[in-house]
């Protein structure tokens, strides 16, 4: 017989099941039976009492982006629920497997306009992959194990379950359901037959084919099959934003990021190609310069994705493939001869042309800290080894740019969103996920200011985590926009009032470092990197340094604005 | 090109709104939409009127089919089919109307389902060319009131091979 229970002790005893062990969260009404029973799990699920139910949810994102399973935000109504919306729709952009849990008013009070109600159904609807709300204890298990089996499947994403203040306190038998079958939702991950053939076709007779990597290979972890396929078929590798990692940065055939802030040799790559694969990506405006109408002009373009909302959708393809990236490169990689050999000697020597040319470099400065520069060093620091979470704006391109790295799952930034704040909270839980690894939270001054809250929780955990704030007194980011597009108007971009960090980390219980000079740069880092506890480094670096090259809006792939030569 | 899309979803609360908001997001217009329950009441039939070009259809059919609630979406457009809507109409009945107003929804094979001492109430099913005709006859002996349904809509059991793309 069915062990009877109530509710709230349903909702631990499923996530046991499904394998949680830490929830990042913040306790409030409609959940405080929840918070009431938590003690009794506690030797199988830590709970993280986060500021804020936004960073609460970052955390989750981040342990997610990190571990590839699902992060766990537990939360209140109304407000907190309302908090966590940015945090979902940041893993939506992202495809990350979070799993919401929002309290809520009792079901009769439903609609009622009662305290700390919001329709948190209606509000999150389009920022998740899906939501619902359970009305009966008894179906509660079954809510929970379909969220994460959602989360988790076909193309990732984030899950809310909103669970009303009644579901949980109620009792009932408990019984979690053996398998999940929900009859709307079957996602393909095996390739069509025939459209691996033709793919197939396309590889064997094309001259210059490049990959066109995303997001997609690091959740279908799909990283040795690539290798073998770049290798094999010696094909150049071009990644997505969303896409570093999957690929290691030292291997020949890397061409470094393209897009927007690619670089050159990647997006000409992309341009003067006869044939795209793009794998796990979705032709975002910021990866392709957003003129579809002049992207690639020569190419045929094979498109294997997991979501068939993608395909089509910005970009016309020649040859969709819908399928698990790892799943379909395996079909592929069966199908081409074991003797197979080609002569890419040209297309390698315009590749090596094209960086000969216009290669990237970091730039340096006796006088003043350049954040290329710092990024270079911190690479050189780690080795590459380091899991290195970015918030949004300048220092997450030159991230992208300068930072070479090896393994996938190392790379953790808000890419489709672009959710500045995302990158403490964020750092905080791919360190829960990956507590032997070195993270290392790279964010600028504005972005910092979004979620520094965070430090108590970082601190009360005794985190071992590292955090490098770039002060350049701006929204970067803004700033050089301002400069390229807005004829040098700088509105409300420049910070007049700016923290001392290094106090503000002291006050947390944190360590504070600064570097305003190029000559403490190394040895800041080195200090900040290799101690223990949460460390924060400031490191006041040149406001006039710009991301280049840039693709201007609505631009070509191969109408790259370059560095200005008297700048350099 | 006006499409006629027919969709099977779960029976619950919500459901309708992820449909609708779909459309809302990327500012189209749904033209018409009738939602019931099939004979499993686990299950409705929703039928959706809306105009696009190729590819906005089938970015929204995709999109449909990403949804968890989606069991089944069909462009009917692609197929022979039967199309129906039907209308409730009151008309003004004077002395002098009434027996063109009854020989019309003869010709139409229209019902009169209420009398009353102004007005009569009729009741016309058809394809939307049936129901707009009918309306633009009636017009001139003054129209009180509609309610129309929006299409509804079932793919034939034998496909005419050329009319399917």
């Amino acid at each position: 017989m069915a062990r009877r229970m109530i509710g709230a002790e349903m909702f631990f005893e499923t996530l046991i099941d499904q394998g949680v062990d830490i929830i990042f969260g913040l306790p409030g009404g409609y959940v405080l039976k929840v918070y009431d029973v938590m003690p009794k799990y506690k030797h199988a699920i830590k709970h993280v009492l986060a500021r804020h139910e936004q960073a609460a949810t970052h955390m989750a994102d981040g342990y997610a982006r990190a571990s590839g399973r699902a992060g766990v935000v537990l939360c209140t109504s109304g407000p907190a629920a309302t908090n966590t919306v940015t945090g979902i729709a940041t893993a939506h952009m992202d495809s990350s497997p979070v799993v919401v849990f929002t309290g809520q008013v009792p079901t009769p009070y439903l609609g009622s306009d009662a305290f700390q109600e919001a329709d948190h159904i209606g509000i999150t609807r389009p920022c998740t992959k899906h939501n619902c709300l359970v009305r009966r204890t008894r179906d509660l298990p079954r809510a929970i194990k379909e969220a994460f089996y959602i989360a988790l499947t076909g193309r990732p994403g984030p899950v809310l379950v909103d669970m009303p203040k009644d579901v949980l306190i109620g009792e009932d038998e408990f019984e979690i359901p053996k398998e999940i079958n929900i009859r709307g939702y079957k996602p393909v991950t095996k390739g069509h037959p025939l459209q691996i053939k033709r793919a197939v076709d396309m590889i064997l007779s094309s001259k210059r084919p490049v990959i066109f990597g995303g997001g997609g290979l690091i959740w279908s972890e799909a990283t040795p099959e690539l290798i073998e396929f770049a290798h094999r078929l010696q094909i150049p590798v071009a990644l997505t934003l969303m896409g570093l990692g999957a690929y290691p940065a030292d291997d020949p055939y890397f061409l470094s990021m393209l897009g927007m802030h690619g670089s050159y040799k990647a997006n000409m790559a992309v341009h003067e190609s006869d044939l795209i694969i793009a794998i796990g990506a979705r032709f975002d405006d910021r990866a392709t310069g957003g003129n579809f109408s002049k992207f690639a002009p020569n190419a045929r373009i094979i498109h294997i994705d997991i979501d068939p909302s993608s395909i089509d959708k910005n970009i016309r393809v020649h040859c969709p493939i819908v399928g698990d990236a790892k799943q379909v490169l395996r079909q592929i990689l069966e199908l081409i001869p074991s003797d197979f050999k080609v002569d890419r000697r040209e297309w390698f020597g315009k590749i090596e042309e094209w960086e000969r040319q216009h290669p990237l470099v970091c730039k340096q400065s006796d006088k003043k800290i350049m954040t290329s520069f710092l990024i270079d060093m911190l690479w050189r620091l780690t080795k590459g080894d380091a899991i290195i979470v970015t918030d949004v704006g300048q220092h997450q391109m030159w991230v992208a740019q300068f930072y070479k790295f090896k393994r996938p799952r190392t790379h953790i930034t808000s890419g489709g969103l672009g959710t500045m704040g995302f990158g403490f909270p964020a750092a905080m839980g791919a360190k829960f996920a990956r507590p032997d690894e070195l993270v290392i939270c790279v964010s600028g001054d504005g972005s910092f200011q979004m979620n520094m809250q965070e430090l108590a929780t970082a601190v009360e955990n005794n985190m071992d985590l590292k955090v490098i704030v770039i002060n350049n007194e701006h929204h970067g980011m803004v700033r050089q926009w301002q400069t390229m597009f807005f004829n040098r108007n700088y509105s409300a971009s420049h910070f007049d009032v700016m923290p001392d960090f290094v106090k503000l980390a002291e006050a947390f219980g944190a360590k504070g470092l600064r570097a305003t000079h190029p000559d403490e740069l190394e040895s800041t880092l080195k200090e900040g990197l290799f101690s223990e506890g949460v460390v924060l480094m400031e490191i006041v670096v040149d406001y006039e340094e710009m991301v280049y090259p840039m693709i201007a809006p609505g631009g070509a792939m191969n109408e790259m604005i370059l560095e200005p030569a008297d700048v350099a | 090109m006006r499409h006629t899309i027919s969709i099977l979803v779960d029976n619950e609360p919500g459901v309708l709104a992820r449909i609708a908001g779909l459309f809302s997001a990327r500012g189209f217009n749904i033209e018409s939409l009738c939602v019931a329950e099939t004979l499993d009441p686990t299950m409705s039939r929703i039928t959706l009127v809306t105009s696009g070009d190729d590819w906005i259809i089938e970015q929204i059919i995709k999109r449909f089919n990403n949804m968890i609630n989606v069991i089944k979406v069909q462009d009917l457009t692609e197929f022979t089919r039967v199309e129906r809507e039907m209308v409730l109409v009151r008309v003004e009945a004077t002395p002098e109307t009434r027996a063109e107003i009854l020989r019309t929804a003869d010709i139409f094979r229209a019902k009169v389902v209420d009398v009353g001492p102004k007005t009569y109430m009729l009741e016309l099913t058809g394809d939307q060319d049936k129901i707009d005709a009918f309306l633009e006859i009636l017009k001139p002996l003054g129209i009180r009131e509609i309610a129309r349904t929006g299409t509804v809509a079932l793919a034939r059991e034998l496909q005419n091979s050329n009319k399917r793309r």
